[in-house]
Formats: C-alpha cells, sequence, structure tokens
C-alpha cells in the first residue's frame, strides 16, 4: 500500500486496524511493523509543496527522498545542517525525523529537532492536524514537532515537514586529527569543542584512532582556521577525495557491517573510553562516535544479536530490542500515546 | 473539578507540608504576586508557597492533586502574557528559592540548575570557563530558567542558535498528576520521542520543572555590530529582509523604532542618527577570520539598503551601549504610557517591511500610539501598545488594535506568539491560528499530563471549552469573576 495523496494516506490509514508508516527502508528495525501490522509506505507521498528561499523555510511531503531536497536546497546555495543521514540510500525526510537521526553536521547548529518547525499528521483516528507552524519562530501551542522527532511512528504519521535551513558555507575542508586512543580523542574533542572556530562537524573512528572535523566558512577564512587549529591539534587536512569519502562513509554507515546489526547509543564526550571498551569487548564489532563525543554507533556482524547497552540506545538496524540501555518510562507517556493514538492504530513504542 | 477549599484551610494544610517560612504571610506581601508583566490582570491566591527544596515543590503539588487545588508555578512573574497571573483561589508556587546551579561541566558544556535560577545567572557562572548560555531575553537579569523552559524563552541571539527549547538538554519534573520524571540527560543526542522537546514550552500547563539541563556554548571569539537608521520603517524591515536573503547568518537582527529610540534615549542616554524612523541593529558573530569577511559582505548589504547613516561599533564599549539602549527599550516605553500591552505575533521575515506599514497605519487610524521594538530576524514584532487603563475604553481599544496585528500575522503565514507564549492575553486567538480539532489535540496532550486540570489552568485555551474568537469588552475571565483589572 503506497497513497500518494494526503486524502489517500487518510484512507488507508482508516482502512486498517494496525498500521505503521515506513519511508526507504533504510533504518528497518524501528520500521519492522511487527505481527498483524501492515506497514504503510509512504514513500509515494512526496514533493516539495512550498520552498521560499528568501525565507529559508521549506514544506515537503514525508515521502520526499532527502536527496532530493539537498539538491533543491544546493541549487539555492542552502542546506539542512544536520546532514540528514543515509541520503545517498535513499533516506526520505519522514523517516529521519522519525527515527531522530542526525548526521555529521548537527555538530554546529543542532540536529534534526532544531530545525523542524511544523507537521502535518494523520493521528490515529485518522485526522489530519496540523502542529507548529510555517515560521521560525512561533510559541503557540504545544512543541509537537519537536515530540515527534525520534517517535518512530508511533504516535501518527507524518505526512507533511517543515523545516528551516541555513546558508550553506562557501567552502569546506576537512582534518584529521591525531588522537591515537579514546583518552587522547576526548582530549582532543573536547578541545575542538571548546575552540574558537565554529566546526561544523567533530567526528572520532574507532577502528583506527583518529579525530575529523570539518570547517565551513567563506573561501577566504578557510586557510588561517584550519592553519591555526593544526597549529594547535597535530593533524593533517585531507584532499577533497579522501574528505568526501570519509563523510559520506559517516553519513551512509559505509564502515558498518552489511546485514549486521546497527544501533546508536546516546554519550556524552568523557564516556568515549567507556564506550570504546565496550565495543572492543564484542566480537567482530565496528563503531564510530558522533557529535563531539555525544553519540556513538556501534555494528556487529550479520547474524549477531545487539540485546543490550549500557548507554540509552535505538537499534537501527539486525536483530534485537528496539530500544537499548537505560530508560525512564513514565505513566505521562502512555497517557500522550492514548492521547495521539486513542485506539492503539499504531504499534505501542515497545512494539 | 469541584470548588476549591477555603483558602486558610489551604494554607493550613500546605502548612503541613513545607518549613513554616516557605508559606508566604497573607496581606501586602501577597499583592506581588497577584499579577505578572502583564498588568492588566490580576487575580488572588489562597495561598504562595516558596518551597526551598525540590522535595517541598513535590509535595505541595501531589496536595493540589489530591485535593483539586489548582496551582500556578511562578519564576520572577515577568511573564508578558498572564502566564504566572494566580487562579483566583489557588496556590502560586513561586520557585526563586530553587536557585542552585547544581553543576557545571566545563568539559562537556553543560550546566544542571534549578528552576530558580536566573537566566544571567547561567552565563555569569560559565563565563570562567570562556562559555555562556545562549538564550538571552531582555529580562535576563531578573528572569528564571524555569520561566524560561515554561514559555520556551527567546531574545536578541536566537537567529543563529534558537530559542530555550534549542538549549535544554534534558530536565526532571513533577507533573500536575504528582508523577516526578526525567526526560532526555546530558548528552546533545538521544533517542526515543523528544519528551524534553515537548516539555519546553508548556507554559505552566504540564507540571513543574525542578532540575533543567542546559547546553552551554563558546562564547564567539569575535562581535561586529553595527547600528543603522533609516528614514523610514519599511525600509528598516526591507533591509533584514535583504540581509536574511544575503545568506549571511548574523547572531542578532533587531529593530527600534521612533518611539523606543526616544525612550531609551530618555533612559540610558543612548544615541541614534538623528533623523530616523527606525533603526536597525545587525550582529555578526564567530571566529575573527568569518567575520571580518562577512563585514564586508554587511556593508555592501547595509549600503545598498538607503539608509540615513551606518554605525559600526568601534569597540566593547560602543557594542554594549547598542545592545544597553535595545535592551532597556522595553521597559523604557512602557515608561511612557501609563499602560501597554506587548504583541509577540511572527511575521514571514521578507513581509517585515509590509506588516510594520499596515501597523503603523492602523496605528495612525485609531490614534492607539504603538511602539515596535523587536527581533526583526525571526520576523518576531514586539509592538507595544499604549493605552492608559483609566480611559473607558482605553485597554479594548488597545486590545483591538493587538487583535487586528495578530490576526494579520496569522494571514500571512505566520503565528501569534514567537516567544511569549499565548499565556491568558491571546488565548481567544490560538482559534485564529489552529483548527478545532487541532486545539482538541492539544487540549488531549494536556490532559495527558494533568487530567485534573490544575496546573494553571485558563492559560493558553480558549475559554470555556469549545474555541471562541475574542470578544471586546469585559474579559471572559472578569466576566466570570476570577480576575480584576488592577
Ligand atoms: C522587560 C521585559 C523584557 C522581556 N524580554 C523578553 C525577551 O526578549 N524574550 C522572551 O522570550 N521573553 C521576554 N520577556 C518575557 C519574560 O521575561 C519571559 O517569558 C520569561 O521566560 C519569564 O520568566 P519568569 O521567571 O519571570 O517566569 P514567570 O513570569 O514567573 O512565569 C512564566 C510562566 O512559566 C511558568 N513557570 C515558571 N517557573 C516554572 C517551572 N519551574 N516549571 C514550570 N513552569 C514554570 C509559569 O507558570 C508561567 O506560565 C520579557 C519580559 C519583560 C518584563
Amino acid at each position: 500500500m503506497s497513497p500518494a495523496t494526503l486524502e489517500q494516506l487518510v484512507e488507508a490509514v482508516r482502512a486498517h486496524p494496525r498500521v505503521l508508516a515506513v519511508g526507504a527502508g533504510t533504518k528497518p528495525r524501528p520500521a519492522a511493523a511487527g505481527d498483524g501490522v501492515t506497514p504503510l509506505s509512504l514513500r509515494a507521498l512526496r514533493g516539495i509543496v512550498e520552498y521560499e528561499p528568501d525565507e529559508f523555510t521549506f514544506t515537503a511531503r514525508a515521502g520526499t527522498p532527502v536527496a532530493e531536497l539537498a539538491q533543491v536546497l544546493g541549487e539555492r546555495g542552502q542546506y539542512l545542517p544536520f546532514d540528514p543521514p543515509l541520503a545517498a540510500a535513499g533516506a526520505t525526510l519522514g523517516g529521519t525525523v522519525a527515527a531522530g537521526l542526525s548526521g555529521p553536521g548537527r555538530w554546529r547548529f543542532g540536529g534534526v529537532r532544531d530545525f523542524i518547525l511544523g507537521a502535518r499528521l494523520v493521528d490515529g483516528e485518522g485526522r489530519v492536524l496540523r502542529v507548529g507552524g510555517k515560521v521560525v519562530k512561533n510559541a503557540a501551542g504545544f512543541d509537537l514537532p519537536k515530540f515527534l522527532v525520534g517517535s518512530v511512528g508511533r504516535f501518527g504519521i507524518l505526512a507533511e515537514l517543515t523545516f528551516k535551513v541555513f546558508p550553506r558555507p562557501a567552502a569546506r575542508r576537512t582534518l584529521r586529527l591525531e588522537a591515537p586512543d579514546a583518552a587522547a580523542q576526548v582530549r582532543v574533542l573536547q578541545a575542538c569543542a571548546g575552540g574558537r572556530w565554529e566546526l561544523e562537524a567533530l567526528e572520532a573512528s574507532v577502528d583506527d584512532p583518529a579525530v575529523f572535523v570539518r570547517i565551513g566558512a567563506g573561501e577566504a577564512s578557510l586557510g588561517p582556521l584550519v592553519a591555526d587549529l593544526l597549529a594547535r591539534v597535530p593533524g593533517r587536512e585531507l584532499p577533497a577525495a579522501e574528505a568526501e569519502a570519509v563523510w559520506a562513509g559517516v553519513a551512509g554507515f559505509t564502515w558498518a557491517h552489511a546485514g549486521g546489526a546497527l544501533a546508536k547509543v546516546v554519550l556524552t564526550s568523557g564516556q568515549l573510553p567507556a564506550f570504546v571498551a565496550w565495543v572492543r569487548a564484542q566480537e567482530g564489532a565496528r563503531a564510530w562516535v558522533g557529535a563531539g563525543g555525544n553519540v556513538g554507533y556501534v555494528s556487529l556482524p550479520a547474524g549477531a544479536i545487539l540485546a543490550f547497552s549500557p548507554w540509552p540506545g535505538m537499534l537501527l538496524r539486525g536483530r534485537g530490542p528496539l530500544w537499548l540501555g537505560p530508560r525512564h518510562p513514565a505513566a505521562v507517556m502512555t497517557a500522550v500515546k492514548r492521547a495521539l493514538d486513542p485506539s492503539g492504530r499504531f504499534p505501542g513504542l515497545d512494539d | 473539578m469541584s470548588l476549591p477549599p477555603d483558602p486558610s484551610r489551604i494554607r493550613a494544610a500546605l502548612a503541613a507540608l513545607v518549613a513554616p517560612e516557605a508559606i508566604l504571610a497573607e496581606g501586602a506581601a501577597l499583592a506581588a504576586y497577584e499579577s505578572d508583566a502583564l498588568t492588566a490582570f490580576a487575580a488572588q491566591p489562597a495561598a504562595v508557597v516558596a518551597p526551598r527544596t525540590a522535595d517541598e515543590v513535590i509535595a505541595v503539588v501531589r496536595w493540589c492533586h489530591r485535593e483539586g487545588v489548582p496551582f500556578v508555578a511562578r519564576g520572577s512573574g515577568t511573564s508578558l502574557s498572564g502566564g504566572s497571573l494566580p487562579v483566583a483561589g489557588g496556590v502560586v508556587i513561586t520557585l526563586n528559592r530553587l536557585n542552585r546551579i547544581l553543576r557545571l561541566d566545563p568539559a562537556e558544556r553543560i550546566a544542571v540548575v534549578e528552576p530558580g535560577v536566573v537566566n544571567l545567572a547561567v552565563t555569569q557562572a560559565a563565563q570562567p570557563y570562556g562559555l555562556h548560555y545562549a538564550p538571552d531575553p531582555s529580562s535576563q537579569s531578573v528572569c528564571t530558567i524555569g520561566g524560561n523552559v515554561a514559555f520556551n524563552a527567546g531574545g536578541a541571539h536566537c537567529l543563529k542558535y534558537g530559542m530555550t527549547s534549542n538549549h535544554v538538554l534534558g530536565l526532571k519534573a513533577v507533573l500536575a498528576t504528582g508523577e516526578v520524571v526525567e526526560f532526555g540527560g546530558a548528552s546533545r543526542e538521544q533517542v526515543g520521542p523528544d519528551w524534553t522537546g515537548l516539555f519546553v514550552g508548556n507554559e505552566g500547563l504540564f507540571g513543574i520543572a525542578l532540575e533543567v539541563t542546559l547546553q552551554l556554548l563558546p562564547r564567539a571569539e569575535c562581535f561586529h555590530t553595527v547600528l543603522a537608521g533609516y528614514a523610514t520603517l519599511e525600509q528598516a524591515g526591507d533591509a533584514v529582509a535583504a540581509v536574511v536573503a544575503s545568506g549571511l547568518l548574523p547572531g542578532a537582527i533587531e529593530i527600534m523604532e521612533k518611539l523606543a529610540l526616544e525612550a531609551a534615549t530618555a533612559a540610558v542616554h543612548a544615541e541614534y542618527p538623528p533623523g530616523c524612523e527606525a533603526v536597525l541593529i545587525v550582529e555578526l558573530e564567530g571566529p575573527r577570520e568569518a567575520v571580518a569577511a562577512d563585514r564586508r559582505r554587511l556593508d555592501e548589504i547595509l549600503a545598498a539598503s538607503r539608509p540615513v547613516e551606518v554605525r559600526p561599533a568601534r569597540d566593547a564599549a560602543e557594542r554594549l551601549a547598542i545592545w544597553k539602549g535595545r535592551k532597556s527599550a522595553f521597559s523604557a516605553v512602557g515608561r511612557l504610557s501609563p499602560d501597554f500591552i506587548v504583541q509577540d505575533g511572527v511575521v514571514p521575515r521578507r513581509r517585515l517591511g509590509e506588516a510594520l506599514r499596515r501597523i503603523n497605519a492602523w496605528s495612525r487610524e485609531t490614534g492607539v500610539r504603538c511602539a515596535n521594538v523587536f527581533h526583526a530576524g525571526d520576523g518576531n514584532l514586539h509592538p507595544l501598545i499604549l493605552y492608559d487603563g483609566r480611559e473607558p475604553d482605553g485597554l479594548r481599544r488597545a486590545e483591538e488594535l493587538a487583535g487586528r496585528i495578530l490576526r494579520m500575522c496569522v494571514e500571512m503565514g505566520g503565528s501569534i506568539t514567537g516567544e511569549h507564549g499565548v499565556g491568558v492575553e491571546k488565548r481567544d486567538y490560538l482559534p485564529v491560528m489552529f483548527a478545532p480539532e487541532e486545539i482538541h489535540l492539544l487540549q488531549r496532550v494536556r490532559a495527558a499530563f494533568d487530567p485534573a486540570g490544575i496546573a494553571n489552568p485558563g492559560k493558553m485555551f480558549p475559554a470555556g471549552g469549545a474555541p471562541a474568537l475574542v470578544h471586546p469588552g469585559l474579559h471572559p475571565l472578569e466576566r466570570a469573576g476570577v480576575i480584576s483589572r488592577s
């Protein structure tokens, strides 16, 4: 089932007692519907509804591939600064919001939650409801658009999304900074995070330990910024092709096992050594650290089950529970679920 | 909800839950809590409690829940929308005594604070580490983080790094049901629905924030602040649109209109180019190399916008003077008139010039004075509508103009509030922006957090169940005898 209009979407929702929206399937674990739940593909509900370049905002249907958006925004020198991941694999805007995933660029100005302005959603009763607004600043009503980030389709189906965008830096440089072990990585990450350079991305590799930074600015200011940073932290600037490969690998999780389990876990930079030790303790595991040490991604070989994490986490693909690690369940969470989906048409957070 | 118990019984019951000095005395001491910064409305609470610990707050909220007694959380009472207006006969829980910074971690760049910590105190504590807390409402020297969280407060420097919600990583709160919850945490990333994001901006309708984890940012290395004067307000508005469209990303873009310039001149001896109807303030911030490059582009854009005069700040003192004038303008304008209301509508930025022209025309046409001092870069208008409450129809005429402005904002595709919240003041305009079904959704979410409707009732949602449009004359709460004009 693949509705191409809002009306068809509403019809499809009303026609099935149990449904779950799915996008391009780039994050299969949260999209795994479970028994008796009809998957509802949103890939045909696509296209940009409104784009006002001078306003730096756009509204697009949930099934729009983020790669298409990047293309259209790029023509006007604009971008979604949080670098929606898995663009090359076909990730949709709705899936990115529902999974709550941001890429390396989230370091500078914030993640998907910081750029979403509004949404049109279909609730569990098949009602089409607008939440949030279409202007860059809006405090009317509760901030449901933010709430829906990471809500994995359990509270409603995202049909249309409004985002703010930013001017894209005229040029970029990528540096590989020396940080031979986890302790050194923490030092480098924190030094970079507290510095004056306003880095666009700040990431750390685990298998071959190093820190990767991306700086975006006008061409003229980049040279001195790069030189200054390298004077403080040893490392080297990567040639364009190599840099591109690094970021494509991060955004596409190409470093992860094909067909294996992949999970996101929530960290703080000081926890990086513990994270690395945990990863190393697992047979064949690979990992990557993003957002200045605030997020870790761990991948296990095909067949392995990821069932536990010391930190709050979410399984993106592979076998295992959707949620990993410590959680703070509360009665209000069930109550909010009932408010948006009284008849339980969408799976619960724990289904 | 049944009628609240009588005030003396409420005070006696609370006295058993908190230290004796936490219950504020009756009489004059309570008068300060009858209104917030929207002084047109006042109501008498049965009791004002000033807990010193989170446990006391929890005990009071649980008691209110058990007894069905409405409560209103209060920070410094600077809300401009009646958000912290008490419920008559209910309890005010004032959080100013919960004012400890529990943790400041310069390496992770976070601060964990109690709700009564004053906004500016966070930046002051972070300063020795070269860090700051970004959201900077003009009221930052008095307003609290709890109030900022409830209203998703903004400020002059929200253009680049966002509002309060973009800087709150996690929080602990006691909900109106008495349940204590923990949302988010110390990380900038999270998994699962963004409960923290939902809590921020709840206008006190979900419960009370007890602990808030804030992200701190490195202080920008370099600033370049320019003040440009314009012969017309519309030109200043068009200049904003030009700066925004240019692809520059300034830290702040603000406009002050003539009346505000005069007021700031009188209040803090600010100096502005003569013969200007409006002044634009643009501030670039970032690494010195980037600011130097952006500065040249900004100069070109401003030169093309037909200013009367452009005055770049030549040093830190001049920059501070520009901001002092801007941040004091608000209260300075307030002093020009016995009463005023501040509007907070948002329009798409490309339509700023047009919006300002219309507001000016309406102001002239109705004879209601109006001064704009606002966050132009976000399209967030702050017309201060001046009136005299002693004139029989003073407030009504002011509210009528305010209503026209809000409707215009929605018609242009904007919002009725950018950062001050709906509160009491704009609750009858929520239906201008949202359809009945959408308001019912918001009400269902509210009921999930507060099924009994005891947390700050009477705010955000239109009076009397069914969404209704505003009617001139007595405020619905006044007619119901819940509030009165002070
Ligand atoms: C001169 C002046 C300038 C201003 N400038 C700005 C500006 O630039 N930007 C801006 O956004 N606002 C501005 N404001 C408005 C106001 O300062 C903000 O809304 C501020 O966030 C209110 O903080 P407060 O501590 O005074 O809260 P209060 O007014 O006491 O309360 C505000 C709301 O928060 C709730 N609340 C308070 N504490 C808690 C808590 N711990 N948990 C849950 N709910 C709570 C209250 O119930 C109420 O609904 C200005 C106000 C004035 C008077």
